[in-house]
């Protein structure tokens, strides 16, 4: 099957079975996207496919067929972080950092589709995200900042 | 944890989809957000999987004076569409910004999700106060089924083997009319503890469907009397809530969205004047 992975065009053999995660990471080598709780909860595997944030062990890689996949590896340009991955660092968005993949990548398609998300649309839409250790509030500020200097007022 | 063995075709027209359906061990694969869950804990073991995704059984419109939703499109979609706006049709984004997270959301379909009839869903409850219809498609032709003739047991359906469900038919209330979708919601999985949708009508006349207290979504016949009729359901309990509690938290839910439904009725004659 074919599908383009962080921009480069991918062939993968796989079984029906395979999850989306496993082809990534044990087929690519993608580590980013972590197994964390592996029933869909917790958000630590979240790529982006065709822009939007899914969850990567609740997809068979067979569904990906001809799609756009982005993982955590595939959003810095040139060397640049990703303006997200920078407010995280900045804003203390990561501890342990196991959870920080999901949260960014979450984070991106929110703001693709809010430009000005208040307090309240960033904590829904990291619903689908746990932290285990930092709480969220950092992150939180990081997804306000990350926001903020895209629409120039911070 | 993986999924076991499993054959897979992805059906590239609703014909081959139907065709690859007479295999008794097949099974629907849409959106996978229920499915592929079910497949990892090996509750559901399928010869065949049967990959719906690429049909063009997507969107929102209004065709024919009625409101047609494919069964593909995903839960964020109906959130966003301009076509629903209408406080009278408020209900339906409002029910699926609820749903699941985000993610679940960019790729959970509508279809995926009504045809998997999970007792505690959001949308059934829903369909069944907007009247809504099931167009269910199979190899002899087609079909229509009201929702509330829909659903018909814990993850059990009308769909018949080699039948898929192809789109969702919602007659548009008339100018000044309400609805509103409430839930409470079990705070770690999201699903409904109980729910109610509500929808009334210019001449005040009100249609409620209840979710999450029995085994299937149903009708409240009489939604005056909420407390009355609630009384003759065989609600049921478990260990994240007692009987007694989720009949307490359905006469409440129904009692809010009827409420809300009310509200919105003016907003709606605003809107459609």
């Amino acid at each position: 099957m074919n599908l383009v992975v962080n921009g480069e065009p991918r062939t993968l053999d796989v079984e029906a079975r395979t999850l989306l995660v496993h082809a990534l990471r044990d087929g690519l080598g993608l580590t980013g996207a972590h197994i964390g709780c592996d029933t869909s909860q917790c958000g630590a595997c979240t790529i982006l496919l065709d822009g939007r944030a899914v969850k990567s062990c609740t997809l068979l890689t067979v569904q990906a067929e001809g799609t756009e996949v982005t993982t955590i590896e595939g959003l810095a340009r040139d060397g640049e972080l990703h303006p997200v991955q920078r407010a995280f660092i900045e804003h203390h968005g990561l501890q342990c950092g196991f959870c920080t993949p999901g949260m960014i990548l979450t984070a991106v398609d929110l703001l693709e589709r809010h430009s000005d998300p208040d307090d309240e649309t960033i904590r829904r839409s990291l619903r689908g995200n746990l932290c285990r250790c930092t709480g969220y509030h950092g992150i939180v500020e990081a997804i306000r900042a990350a926001a903020g200097e895209r629409n120039g007022t911070s | 944890m993986i999924p076991a063995e499993v054959e897979y075709v992805r059906a590239g027209s609703l014909e081959d989809a139907l065709d690859a359906l007479a295999d008794p061990e097949a099974k629907v694969l849409a959106g996978g957000q229920s499915l592929v869950s079910v497949l990892k804990l090996r509750l559901v073991r399928p010869r065949l999987l049967v990959d719906i995704g690429g049909l063009e059984l997507r969107g929102v419109e209004l065709r024919d004076g009625e409101l047609r939703i494919g069964a593909l499109t995903v839960w964020d979609e109906l959130v966003e569409a301009s076509e629903l706006r209408r406080p009278a049709l408020a209900a339906i984004p409002e029910c699926a910004a609820g749903v699941g997270d985000l993610q679940v959301r960019n790729r959970g379909t509508i279809g995926g999700s009504l045809a998997h009839a999970d007792p505690a869903s959001d949308l059934p409850a829903l369909t069944i106060a907007l009247g809504a219809s099931f167009v269910l498609r199979s190899p002899e032709g087609e079909r229509a089924v009201p929702a509330e003739d829909f659903f018909q047991g814990p993850f059990l359906t009308a769909l018949l083997p080699q039948e898929l469900l192809t789109e969702i038919v919602v007659p548009p209330p008339p100018a000044g009319s309400g609805s509103a979708y409430e839930s409470i919601e079990h705070p770690a999985s999201g699903f409904a503890l109980a729910g109610a949708g509500a929808l009334v009508l210019p001449d005040g006349t009100r249609s409620v469907g209840v979710t999450g207290v029995s085994g299937h979504p149903f009708r409240l016949d009489s939604p005056d009397e909420a407390e009355a009729m609630l009384a003759g359901v065989d609600v049921f309990g478990d260990h994240f809530a007692s009987a007694e509690y989720r009949r307490r938290l359905a006469e409440v839910t129904v009692r809010r969205a009827l409420a809300r439904a009310e509200q919105r009725r003016e907003e709606d004659e605003r809107w459609t004047a």
